[in-house]
């Protein structure tokens, strides 16, 4: 039961645990606080199996579950992953329970429901990059709206109602225009099988003119974009990230985020191959990704605001990820997945950072601050370490996805990994300016004076990280195992002729049998037969 | 023991050294920290002997060792149209080339550990400082070690956080912390080109690895696929150059080193003189297979280094921080290597960065006993007469000041004589030009050093007076490396005794095979020139050292009013010397001031008032439509419902008078209903 179930275990545990966090009568804080973290930390636990029994040789989908759910519309509730959700799931889990740990002192209002929204929020998340079924998906991404918005507007500083809501709408307008997306795929896959279904794998399969593909990319961007954010969708992030209680912003960078490039890497690329690969396309993405890199780290170089700050340097962060993605190589499509990995690690790291001082000082002015590492070693050491990782230094993670997409990059074109460079340079200058105004120099702040260096607890929410960050800079070959197949298969529906004079670079089980290099789903082969009595698939709709 | 196969150990004990010192230092004693961490270096070098000499007896004089695949990435294009396949390993590579790298590395970083017991006692944050230390012996090591570019990469911007960590280890003082941003900033423009350097060549040639990516170059060469002058190659190796610039601060990237000295003095001496900087030398060196290539970029690099050594050389005879002066020398003495390396001359480079890092060392290292005799005083119009209070100080940079200027047979005499000649013969540039100016700079280094060595040692007292009382000399652990360097700094050159003086050069025999495909390729046979010239060259070469020390002695011991004199004639000339021309102003204003800080406040203004404000502006828009609709539903839609409904109302007001639903009333009403009925029948 547990090996056949194990994704809906990691699934709906969190939910459970909210399920039971909500018998717990409200002026019991301490015991809310102690199950929470239970209930987050075992998330994480069961959530190791993945990554143990992931055969990353594998083509297609693993620990694949199905249940008819809605089949007057095709909808299931079917689940899966592979080496892209992998991470992306052992990146929640770690970083849910590291947020919930960080809240202990941190929220003294509302405990209960405070937990209960961390914890939905959690198997929000988690649907979204499991689901096999658009539907569930769509359902996930905006579930996953709602904790959010309660944990901005009500946790959240002075300014949290504008913050919450234009979070909430913004959102909302992409994924309005993504349903709209969906259900025009949703109705092309039926004129073309005469089968109306949901299903990822099967729609991944589909073939469709290119000027219709291009308005479902268009459809598909707005959403993701926002959710990314790319340039100019990004403004809702500083807000949002400067009213968000800590927990918030660590979720929201590392993991939210993640949302907008992992629709792109899974519905984006593999379902519109030729709008994807459309050269006006792949121009207009890289130049917005380059024009984030270059803008964010520029515009973060004159924040004031230590948060303001780091959520500048995530629109930075997260156009190398977009550039990676675009140039359509398997280079830079790996590296930008682990690039957002890296961006969750570090910049997840920065945001706890930030709040731990906050919860001692009550501000996040930088000019309120200075010399504050005589005071708090320890924290100066993890600031440290994080923002060398942030800034990319080798041996720390930032380094490995950094070069990687630049090579992916390069392979492309030149110029846009000239350009690219020059924001490595400006992300260097933003985080040491920042950490030498706050932490170097003298104490002249009498405020500063009898700060308290980090406890036991609040060392151990930024010692994984740590571990994490070490990891993938010096050892990450474990990380691209995983992503070899699925890179690969992306790479070969998107751009099938890179692979076409030399067939053996594919790789993998896929490789002799090029022709045909994205197999069938597991979830196409175990459907019931009723589903697949419809019209063989053609080419119909041409 | 076969230290061959152990040389991946050789960078891990200063390694566990600093993880100890950083996690555990606070809580060891202090006479711990000070047997550790040099103990670790000492290891270190121990085993790079054994290791060297091993690799002597090897017939092919190289030997690699790899780890494990640290970067496994996925395939790509390489621009011919083959596949290729990103891949780095944690390997290394010890070669004639790196063994002199790393025993330079270990040997000067054990004494200059050994010295800093001495210089660092007093100060807080001790095993911080070894910490870091360590850490950069353990990064340098990885440098100069590296089989492949990426992890030379590694290496290269490890030091580069060590130095950045170091320079600012008075992090309460704002100079050091910003001379350490202004460090790790500068260096990463550099390693912007660097990075972009080794991309194109992993697109060319589809490796990182030396070994495969010099064979793939040799391979071409032979089948004529790569000629002299290919554009790809001279991109590349101009690409690497900015790296070079970066680290080993050249024109136009040397700014940053001056600013450096604000770390502690043994730091400057390791890092800022010995090793790191030298980085740009050795990885030229490294690459000398394509250098070589491409004669646009060599050109360059000796135009670069030429220029360098000039400028910083002037710059240098005006300043009066002392720490400042050797910094400019610094810079000047690495524009020789790589001035050496542009005209070809790989192994005289790399000849003259070994004798540079024993003198230099020791120049900075009896700086800081000078500094540390006089509690801290760097200006060196408060010194004078130090001579016989500090001696074993004195008479070590005495002998330092020798080697630098090339007296014979001081350490610098053969590595700058062999520079300064084979720039000469270099028949591809502009051979005379390089010398001449290799040969001016000669004179003002021999200049700027001895005016230094009056202005401390010599004349007259100007200590202040209570700084006077507590002059000492240097505890033993600060003396015996400076004896050592000092033996170093005489003994160190003989290694390139020329044949032409009856020696063997065993250096550059020794080197040889690193640089034997670049030979070929430049085929310019410097040696043939002929023996009565090459005397001539060395005399010239010794003569300008010696004009240079008797002008000094002249002006800042003889006359010292004629010097101030030709100050006051010329007082523009000595303003922009000492101002260093004015660079750090301009490139503060517009690269600081104008790009950075402006550029991010102009665009975080667009960024809130234009995209914020776009957002927020839509936000604007639906709230005004939503009022318009509020106001047109009220009074236009329903406005017309309450109309109609008014208009009943209106209408039926009449009506509704009758109907008051009194029987009364309508019983009346009947009457006179009744009434009229009759009254016209019966008018009727």
């Amino acid at each position: 039961m547990f090996n056949n179930h194990i994704l809906s275990i990691v699934l709906f545990l969190p939910l459970a645990g909210a399920i039971l966090l909500l018998f717990v009568p409200k002026e019991q804080k301490n015991l809310i606080r102690w199950l929470a973290n239970l209930i987050a930390l075992a998330g994480f636990v069961v959530s190791l199996p993945l990554a143990f029994w992931f055969d990353s040789s594998k083509d297609g989908f693993q620990f694949v579950e199905k249940a008819i759910w809605i089949p007057s519309i095709g909808a299931n509730y079917a689940l899966g992953i592979d080496g892209i959700s992998l991470l992306l799931i052992m990146l929640t889990t770690l970083l849910g329970s590291i947020a919930i740990l960080s809240s202990w002192t941190a929220i003294e209002d509302r405990v209960k429901e405070y937990y209960v929204f961390m914890l939905t929020l959690q198997s929000g998340m988690l649907g979204v990059f499991m689901a096999l079924d658009f539907f569930l998906f769509y359902v996930f991404w905006e579930v996953m709206l709602v904790p959010m918005y309660f944990l901005i507007g009500i946790w959240g500083g002075p300014r949290k109602l504008y913050a919450a809501i234009k979070f909430f709408i913004y959102t909302l307008v992409g994924s309005v225009l993504m349903l709209l997306g969906i259900l025009m795929l949703y109705f092309w896959n039926h004129t073309q099988t005469g089968i109306y279904t949901f299903d990822i794998p099967a729609l991944q399969q589909l073939t469709m003119p290119t000027n219709i593909q291009i308005w479902v990319f268009l459809a598909f961007f707005v959403g993701f974009a926002i959710k990314v954010p790319m340039f100019p969708f990004h403004t809702w992030l500083p807000d949002a990230h400067v009213e968000a209680p800590t927990a918030g912003s660590v979720i929201l960078a590392g993991v939210l985020l993640k949302m907008g490039t992992y629709g792109f890497l899974r519905f984006s690329l593999p379902m519109l191959p030729n709008a994807s690969s459309d050269s006006r396309i792949v121009r207009a993405m890289i130049f917005l990704s380059i024009v984030a890199i270059i803008y964010g780290a520029l515009v973060s170089l004159m924040q004031k605001d230590m948060k303001r700050l780091v959520a500048y340097s995530s629109v930075s962060h997260l156009g190398f990820c977009t550039l990676g993605l675009f140039a359509l190589n398997p280079n830079g499509v790996a590296g930008s997945i682990i690039q957002q990995v890296n961006h969750g690690i570090s910049t997840g790291a920065l945001f706890l950072i930030v709040g731990l001082i906050y919860e001692r000082r009550h501000t996040r002015e930088i000019s309120e601050f200075g010399g504050i590492s005589t005071v708090m070693p320890v924290f100066a050491t993890f600031f440290m370490i994080m923002m060398m990782s942030s800034l990319g230094l080798p041996t720390l993670n930032g380094f490995i996805g950094e070069f990687v997409i630049l090579q992916g990059a390069f392979e492309e074109s030149k110029v846009w990994a000239a350009f690219a460079v020059a924001g490595i340079i400006l992300g260097a200058a933003y985080l040491l300016w920042l950490y030498q105004r706050t932490m170097f120099g003298t104490l002249n702040n009498p405020k500063n004076e009898k700060l308290k260096d980090l406890n036991f607890r609040e060392v151990m929410t930024l010692v994984p990280l740590v571990i994490w960050a070490f990891w993938i800079g010096l050892y990450p070959k474990p990380f691209f195992k995983v992503l070899e197949r699925p890179v690969a298969n992306i790479i070969q529906r998107v751009r099938p002729d890179y692979y076409a004079a030399h067939p053996e670079a594919f790789g993998g089980p896929g490789a002799s049998r090029t022709a045909t290099p994205i197999p069938a789903s597991p979830i196409a082969a175990t459907a019931p037969a009723a589903i697949q009595t419809g019209t063989p698939a053609t080419e119909g709709g041409r | 023991m076969n230290f061959l196969d152990s040389i991946w150990m050789i960078p891990l004990f200063p390694a566990a050294g600093a993880i100890l010192m950083l996690l555990f230092g606070k809580k060891l004693p202090k006479a711990a920290v000070s047997v550790i961490c040099p103990g670790t270096v000492l290891v270190s070098f121990l085993m790079s002997l054994g290791a060297v000499l091993q690799l002597a007896r090897l017939s092919e004089h190289s030997y690699e060792k790899i780890l494990y695949t640290w970067l496994p990435g996925g395939p790509f294009h390489l621009t011919n149209g083959q596949m290729g396949h990103l891949q780095a390993d944690w390997g290394f590579l010890l070669d004639p080339l790196s063994s002199v790298m790393i025993l330079v590395v270990t040997g000067v970083g054990f004494l200059i550990h050994v010295y800093s017991v001495g210089y660092m006692g007093h100060e807080a944050g001790y095993h911080r400082f070894f910490g870091y230390l360590n850490l950069f012996i353990f990064f340098m090591l990885t440098l100069v070690l590296a089989n492949n570019y990426l992890l030379l990469f590694v290496g290269w911007e490890g030091v580069g956080l060590c130095s950045y960590l170091l320079i600012g280890f008075y992090f309460l003082r704002d100079s050091a912390t910003k001379a350490g941003i202004k460090a790790f900033i500068v260096n990463r423009i550099g390693d912007a080109g660097f990075v972009l350097g080794v991309l194109l060549m992993l697109a060319t040639f589809g490796s990182l690895r030396f070994t495969s990516v010099f064979g793939e170059v040799n391979r071409q060469v032979e089948t004529g696929l790569l000629t002299s002058g290919d554009a790809t190659v001279a991109l590349m190796t101009l690409l690497l150059f900015i790296g070079a610039t970066g680290k080993s601060a050249q024109i136009p990237l040397y700014v940053w080193l001056p600013d450096a000295m604000e770390g502690p003095t043994p730091v400057s001496a390791l890092i800022h003189a010995a090793t790191m900087v030298t980085a740009g030398v050795y990885m030229v060196a490294r690459s000398n297979v394509l250098f070589s290539l491409s004669p646009q970029t060599m050109a360059m690099v000796a135009g670069v280094g030429a220029l360098t050594a000039i400028f910083a050389a002037t710059i240098g005879l005006a300043q009066y921080d002392i720490k400042r002066v050797l910094a400019y020398s610094t810079v000047s003495q690495l524009g020789y290597m790589f001035l050496a390396c542009g005209v070809g001359a790989y192994g005289a480079g790399i000849f003259h960065l070994m004798t540079h890092a024993f003198f230099k060392a020791l120049l900075f290292l009896g700086s800081g006993s000078v500094i540390h005799a006089l509690s801290g005083e760097q200006d060196m119009r408060k010194m004078g007469a130090l001579r016989h209070k500090i001696p074993v100080t004195f008479w070590t940079f005495f002998i330092a000041s020798l080697a630098i200027i090339g007296a014979p047979p001081f350490a610098g005499f053969f590595s700058k004589d062999e520079i300064l000649w084979k720039a000469f013969s270099a028949e591809t540039h502009a051979g005379l030009l390089l010398w001449v100016v290799g040969f001016v700079t000669a004179g003002l280094t021999a200049l700027y050093i001895w005016r230094l060595v009056f202005l401390t040692f010599f004349g007259q007292s100007r200590v202040d007076h209570e700084v006077e009382h507590h002059i000492h000399e240097s505890p033993k652990t600060m003396t015996i490396p400076l004896m050592t360097l000092a033996v170093l700094s005489i003994v160190g050159g003989w290694v390139g005794w020329p044949r032409i003086l009856g020696g063997s050069n065993r250096l550059e025999t020794w080197l040889e095979p690193v640089f034997e495909h670049s030979s070929k390729l430049l085929a310019h046979e410097a040696e043939h020139g002929a023996a009565a010239q090459e005397y001539l060259f060395m005399f010239l070469s010794v003569a300008v050292g010696a004009f240079g020390v008797f002008i000094a002695w002249y002006f800042f011991i003889r006359r010292p009013e004629a010097a101030d004199r030709i100050v006051q004639t010329v007082p523009g000339v000595q303003r922009l010397l000492y101002n260093k021309y004015y660079v750090d102003e301009v490139y503060n204003a517009v690269f600081v001031d104008g790009f950075a800080k402006g550029g991010g406040t102009a665009l975080g203004r667009f960024d809130a008032r234009i995209v914020d404000g776009g957002v927020n502006g839509s936000a604007w828009l639906t709230l005004l439509t939503s009022r318009l609709s509020i106001w047109w539903d009220t009074w236009v839609i329903d406005g017309a419902v309450r109309l109609s409904s008014f208009t009943v109302k209106v209408l039926s007001y009449p009506v509704r008078l009758l109907q008051t639903g009194l029987v009364q009333v309508y019983a009346l009403f009947i009457v006179f209903g009744v009434l009229i009925f009759f009254s016209y029948y019966l008018i009727r």
